[in-house]
């Protein structure tokens, strides 16, 4: 899409000048140009979060420098970006610590954290967690899949990623879009006897075999909402996309 | 059915005739009708004086007038007889034949229900009570005088008049640039100029003059109840105000306005609900408002409880339907805000203060307060500032001072000095997520920047006293515990941040801390403000610091010697049986939940350490002072 005149904006990274879009995530940015700036909740194609604050960077406004993070800070006129300060790497780095005691089970977390040198945590664990409570699944669910079957409960202290109610999950269309984006792989996916299930959300779908090859390749429920979605006759899913 | 008023002149004209019809010399007897009044049985005492009223046939020519919260909470339920003013305390519905056959005469009066200070000495009228000598009332001037049902009684008081004035005689930018000039700042905790934000929210662009006017009324600090009070006593002041703040920012566009109130609050969401209505009957709400062809209505959203649909973003995606989680503020609500377009959010106190200006005037209105704000809205304080004070202090209750009054003229003259002879400790001011002062500052002077510089921050007007019983740890570790448990847990600095401090604290508190505790709580506290998005969590850590700043020999203790001097502490206390005092009464050996303490009638009994689980009942039930924390 061409970005017309009125929408760029000039701005500086690390004393270095750019022209962006307006209001587009700073984040986004950043990487488009091979800036590399850690973050596990961002994903380009849905809404910015801000929920893990490892995209922090310090940003110059008029008078004001303040730390703040970049995935939901727009791109404005005449800002200037500072990346790896002082300030940035060793909140960066307690952050790490806060998510290591939150998820110890999160692998990624685990990874990122050894790259800047955090290999352990002062505070107080969860045993067995890996979840960060990112929301990332969520948003997929609600933005792309369009299915909005998933989202927080409570708050504070108390606040996890549920289904309704903690229930079976009659939303939950079996897509498994939230397992695949989640970036501490802590949703799990069965598929067994035809039967795909995703524990977290109480949901078990049966699912639909190929009519070439006669291998269950995704769940029915799933199949009909995208054709639906889409406005396909449904039997445009009856083979699997391997043998399309 | 009432007619609506179309004009400012037919309002003058209205409220001429409603002062005519008012005999000032009628006898009212008006009863304190705000919440606290109420739990302590001002509604029963309502009945039983006019029972009294008509058993003796007077129920036509006296008059009962329930009202709003008048502030002296500790002595409620309130009376007090008009005209002559005599305030008559701690009264019940037993007392309502006497007050109705001796206190209704010219002279009369009963002496038993006046207030006594500590010396003893009674006083008659409201005006002379030490508790209201102190204070000066703008705000809640008329939260006796009027009933909050009625909007005869506000507009017999001079209700709307400031609304007419605007409307007729000022252009829509004198309003905003009249606000900015009094000082005006936001009442909600930032502090932030109200005329300022007035003129930007007016000059965002919005492609169909849509501007949103939100009064934020979702008043969540432990201990807090000046917004209540307001809206319970004088809600049309908050209405007259908001839609001022309509025409300046919005007029002649489309302004919308909606008052965001926490559903625990019911008795505030009624009468804000009767007065509305009220309103709009009289036309002052609604279709070309007193002639001035602005369109304005407000509607109630009732808020479910969370304390962080406090903050401004949060409570704007509640509105919508949204779960109440702040977003980034890179764009400001004075420009895209509720549904996107510009909005403008101010505390009930902030629109309360609205009307005041604009009759008495700029002038007047900066004479009260701190500093000079003629060139910079930021500059000082002023007006008056209503505060919560509550409490280890005497005189617990709603109190209202000008900006710039010590801490110690809060605490000692209006409250009265701290209750049970105690010695004071601290006072902690601005909500959960202010500070806690201590003595040496006790003549800091009041006021937004002030409290900042002290470690603390005005907040919504929240004023906790706390005496030599408390244990200062303890209370960051409650005031952490909240903000931990209200946080909306989207940042990992604030859900896990505030997480990890509440177990530290914990620890401490339970005898279990270490060294480097006290260093791992400075710098965790650091990257929860710095590293948090909304304004939760960039001062949650104030009440840890300011007692770190304060009271660090406290938590040092705590770590290093396992003592808790406040005897508060669980983890850090003993229980023990003074023989000497005890006279074997078993009281407390039947009391004690966990069967630790054992003895026979008329002997010293015996408390075994390894079954208690230091509850405190013993210490409770004793008479005799025979048992003994440390």
């Amino acid at each position: 899409m061409a970005v017309q005149d009125e929408q760029k904006v000039s701005f500086q990274i690390e004393g270095r000048s750019y022209q962006g879009i307006r209001e587009e995530s700073l984040l986004g940015a950043l990487r488009r140009y091979g800036y590399e700036v850690p973050s596990l909740c961002y994903h380009e194609a849905v809404s910015p979060y801000g929920a893990c604050r490892l995209c922090l960077v310090e940003v110059q406004k008029g008078k004001r420098r303040k730390l703040t993070t970049s995935c939901n800070y727009p791109v404005l006129e005449g800002i200037e970006v500072f990346l790896d300060t002082e300030k940035v790497v060793s909140t960066r780095k307690m952050v790490l610590q806060l998510l290591l005691a939150q998820a110890p089970e999160a692998r990624s977390v685990r990874e990122l954290a050894e790259e800047y040198g955090v290999t352990d945590t002062p505070f107080k664990k969860d045993e067995g967690n890996a979840c960060i409570s990112c929301g990332l699944c969520a948003r997929v669910c609600k933005e792309i899949v369009g299915a909005d079957a998933i989202g927080f409960a409570g708050r504070g202290l108390g606040k996890r990623m549920v289904s309704p109610y903690d229930e079976t999950n009659q939303a939950c269309i079996g897509c498994a879009a939230c397992v695949v984006v989640c970036p501490t792989d802590c949703i799990g996916l069965k598929e067994e006897n035809g039967i795909r299930s995703i524990e977290r959300w109480h949901r078990d779908l049966p699912m639909k075999n190929c009519k070439v090859c006669e291998r269950p390749f995704a769940p029915t429920f799933q199949l009909n909402h995208f054709a639906d979605q889409i406005g396909v006759e449904k039997s445009h899913f009856d083979t699997c996309p391997n043998c399309r | 059915m009432t007619t609506p008023i179309k004009t400012a002149v037919e309002l003058s004209a209205c409220r001429e005739k409603l002062q005519a019809e008012r005999d000032p010399q009628r006898k009212v007897i008006s009863i304190c009708a705000g919440t606290g009044c109420r739990a302590s049985g001002a509604i029963k005492l309502g009945d039983a004086l006019r029972g009294a009223l008509t058993e003796k046939g007077l129920d036509q020519q006296v008059q009962i007038r329930p009202t709003g919260c008048q502030g002296f909470c500790e002595c409620g339920p309130l009376v007090v007889m008009h005209p002559d003013q005599t305030l008559y305390q701690k009264v019940k519905a037993e007392d309502a034949t006497e007050i109705v056959e001796q206190g209704l005469g010219e002279g009369q009066v009963i002496d038993r229900l006046l207030y006594q200070d500590a010396e003893g000495k009674s006083y008659r009228k409201e005006s002379e009570v030490p508790f209201y000598r102190h204070q000066k009332h703008l705000l809640l001037a008329n939260n006796s005088k009027i009933d909050p049902t009625l909007i005869d009684d506000y507009l017999a008081v001079g209700g709307y008049g400031a609304l007419a004035q605007v409307l007729a005689e000022m252009q829509p930018e004198q309003v905003c640039a009249t606000i900015k000039a009094a000082g005006l700042r936001g009442r909600g905790g930032g502090g932030f100029p109200a005329g300022v934000k007035w003129e930007t929210c007016r000059a965002a662009p919005s492609a169909d003059g849509v501007r949103y006017i939100i009064c934020n009324a979702d008043e969540g600090d432990p201990g807090a109840f000046m917004d209540s009070a307001l809206m319970e006593g004088n809600p049309h002041s908050v209405i007259e105000g908001m839609i001022i703040g309509a025409f300046a920012i919005a007029h002649p566009g489309q302004p919308i306005g909606y008052v965001y109130i926490r559903n625990e609050y019911p008795l505030a969401v009624e009468r804000l609900r009767i007065a509305i209505d009220q309103a709009r009957e009289r036309g002052l709400l609604g279709k070309n408002i007193l002639g001035s062809g602005m369109d304005f209505d407000i509607q109630i959203n009732k808020g479910g409880g969370a304390f962080v649909c406090g903050e401004s973003t949060a409570l704007m995606a509640s509105i919508e339907g949204f779960v109440g989680e702040p977003r980034a503020k890179h764009i400001h609500t004075v420009e895209a805000g509720l549904y996107d377009k510009p909005t403008n959010l101010n505390n009930v106190e902030t629109w309360a203060n609205v009307p005041l200006i604009i009759n008495r005037g700029v002038e007047w209105y900066t004479d009260i307060g701190t500093g000079d704000v003629s060139d910079n809205p930021w500059g000082g304080s002023k007006g008056t500032k209503i505060f919560a004070l509550v409490g280890k202090v005497n005189n617990t209750g709603l109190v209202e001072v000008p900006m710039g009054t010590s801490l110690r003229q809060i605490i000692y003259d209006i409250g009265g000095g701290i209750n049970g002879g105690k010695k004071f400790k601290a006072v902690q001011t601005g909500g959960p997520s202010g500070g806690c002062l201590p003595e040496s500052l006790l003549d800091l002077k009041v006021d937004f920047d002030q409290l900042t510089e002290a470690g603390s921050m005005m907040g919504s007007g929240g004023m906790i006293v706390m005496d030599e019983s408390t244990c200062m740890v303890d209370v960051a570790r409650y005031f952490i515990k909240f903000l931990a448990e209200e946080s909306c847990g989207k940042c990992v600095t604030c859900r896990e941040g505030l997480r990890q401090l509440s177990a530290i604290i914990d620890r401490i508190c339970a005898g279990k801390g270490q060294e480097g505790d006290i260093e791992l709580l400075e710098e965790l506290s650091t990257v929860v403000m710095d590293g948090s998005l909304c304004a939760l969590g960039q001062t949650a850590p104030n009440p840890l610091l300011s007692t770190l700043r304060y009271f660090r020999e406290e938590y040092e203790e705590h770590i290093r010697d396992k003592k808790c001097r406040a005897a508060v502490c669980q983890g850090l206390i003993t229980y023990s049986i003074v023989a000497e005092n005890c006279n074997g009464c078993m009281i407390c050996a039947k009391k004690c939940p966990e069967k630790a303490i054992t003895g026979i009638k008329k002997e010293v009994h015996v408390l075994e350490q390894a079954k208690c689980i230091r509850c405190g009942i013993c210490l409770d039930v004793c008479k005799f002072d025979a048992v003994l924390v440390e």
